[in-house]
């Protein structure tokens, strides 16, 4: 497991959920805080594409050997990619949570929604 | 997901050690429990295919002993105790008197007047409550022995071999015991363990757990925490109390029939006695699942049941887990759904044990 690390340029929901936004569109992922508390990821059960997730509400979700966890979507949008990866190496949200163990892509509804997430010293300073 | 440290509770003798050695410390039944070390994945196939130790310290004791000692416990567990020799071990449950299961047990005959019974942490209270409850008229005396024992589990394929160097005689066989130094130590060995592999349990004084705990790493043997030990126990298909076990169901239609010996008269025997007789409306059986996800204790069994353990077997890579269905459909081979959180999975009812080595 890699150390604590938490980028700059992405955008995170107190839930622990990152997005990275590309124009129109985001990538999704849970950040290292999320995949040091859940411990060994061993499931991950994605969402379909061209589903519509709501930001604050589950889309997915992960699963280490004990425990469930719901993955709640920091933005609002269209599911059109998810890392199909996953199936066969969920460890890879572990290993890389912010690179190969990305979750989905959306494409957004509302760009304002943004205002409501913090970057990556406000996340820091909320986990203490 | 992250508990804060409680003043409230316990830590074994090797609380130090596990700190030492990186685990995950999470409160399990009053204790402050290593839950895992290096990964419960690692840890798991460690056992599976070398040894790995673990502190099962939180695990209670009572001490029965006396003259009317194997009358008492012959009246208490549902197994035939007047068939463990001394320096014998043998699994019973306990039992209400309608047959509800309260704990189940390993007992070891240290003497012919004197047992060492180990309890589940969470039972403990319980059933040493229950014991003294129903030892008038019998000329026994039963002793909280908790804090007088530490426990360590030892398993492994490799685990004797690793663990006979240490010891001053030879290692006990399978459901045996033996009084013997490890490590400079003197400590009740028992074969016998919760993995499936082979291997042995030691209960020792605590302040002597740590240089045992020491000596077994320097053997080589890893530390293993308590996932991994749900992990390989559910893979063996042993039941964990509170979990696969509780007190509303009886042990006939928990697959436990054959730890109980009616003709002994003990408490809940005429309850289960009419239970085996009638055939139970539901039993419990392994499943693995024949597709993707993983089941969890709680989830519902389509057309009737309830799942009461589940996890990714490490081992087999796939979803299974322990579930009461309706006895028509408890057979092996049986296809059943899982309502896993509103997803239905497809599985299999499968036999015991679900992970099995290779010949």
């Amino acid at each position: 497991m890699a150390d604590a690390s938490y980028p700059d340029g992405l955008l995170y929901h107190p839930e622990h959920d990152w997005a990275q936004i590309d124009g129109e569109t985001a990538t999704f992922g849970i950040t290292w805080f999320a995949q040091d508390a859940l411990g060994e990821v061993v499931f991950f059960d994605p969402p379909q594409v061209g589903v519509q997730v709501t930001q604050g509400e589950s889309y997915a979700e992960v699963e280490s050997v004990k425990a469930v966890s719901d993955v709640i979507a920091p933005l609002s949008g269209e599911i059109v990619e998810v890392n199909a990866d996953l199936a066969d190496a969920p460890e890879r949200i572990n290993d890389d949570p912010y690179g190969e163990g990305w979750m989905v892509k959306v494409k957004l509804a509302d760009a304002g929604e943004q205002q409501g997430l913090m970057d990556a010293a406000a996340y820091q300073a909320q986990l203490g | 997901m992250v508990a804060a440290p409680s003043d409230t509770l316990r830590r074994t003798a090797l609380f130090d050690r596990h700190v030492a050695a990186g685990a995950r410390l999470v409160p399990f039944a009053g204790w402050e429990m290593p839950v895992q070390y290096a990964g419960v994945r690692a840890e798991h196939l460690a056992v599976r295919a070398r040894a790995g130790v673990f502190d099962v310290s939180h695990m209670g004791e009572v001490e029965t002993r006396g003259p009317g000692a194997l009358a008492f416990l012959q009246r208490m567990l549902s197994n035939d105790v007047s068939q463990i020799a001394v320096g014998g071990a043998q699994y019973s449950v306990l039992c209400r008197e309608d047959g509800g299961v309260l704990d189940d047990l390993f007992t070891y005959r240290l003497a012919d007047d004197r047992f060492l019974t180990v309890t589940n942490a969470a039972n403990h209270a319980k059933d040493l409550a229950w014991l003294r409850a129903h030892a008038d008229g019998f000329d026994v005396q039963l002793a909280d022995r908790l804090d007088d024992y530490a426990m360590l589990a030892v398993q492994g394929p490799a685990a004797r071999e690793l663990l006979a160097p240490l010891a001053d005689g030879p290692l006990p066989a399978r459901f045996h015991t033996a009084e013997l130094t490890v490590a400079g130590v003197p400590a009740l060995v028992c074969g016998t363990g919760y993995t499936g592999e082979d291997g042995v349990e030691l209960l020792c004084a605590p302040a002597g757990a740590p240089a045992i705990w020491d000596a077994v790493l320097a053997a080589g043997v890893v530390p293993a925490g308590l996932a991994a030990r749900d992990t390989l126990r559910l893979e063996a298909c042993f039941h964990l109390y509170g979990n696969d076990l509780m007190e509303s169901r009886g042990p006939i239609e928990a697959g436990l029939g054959w730890c109980c010996k009616e003709a002994t008269g003990f408490v809940g025997a005429e309850a289960v006695a009419a239970a085996r007789a009638a055939g139970p409306a539901e039993r419990l059986v392994p499943f693995a699942f024949t597709g993707p996800g993983i089941p969890r204790q709680g989830n519902a069994v389509v057309g009737g049941g309830e799942v009461t353990s589940g996890t990714l077997s490490p081992c087999l890579g796939v979803g299974v887990g322990m579930a009461y269905v309706p006895a028509e459909r408890a057979v092996v081979a049986t296809e059943i759904e899982i309502d896993v959180r509103g997803k239905v999975r497809p599985a299999v009812v499968a036999d015991k044990p679900l992970y099995r080595k290779a010949a």
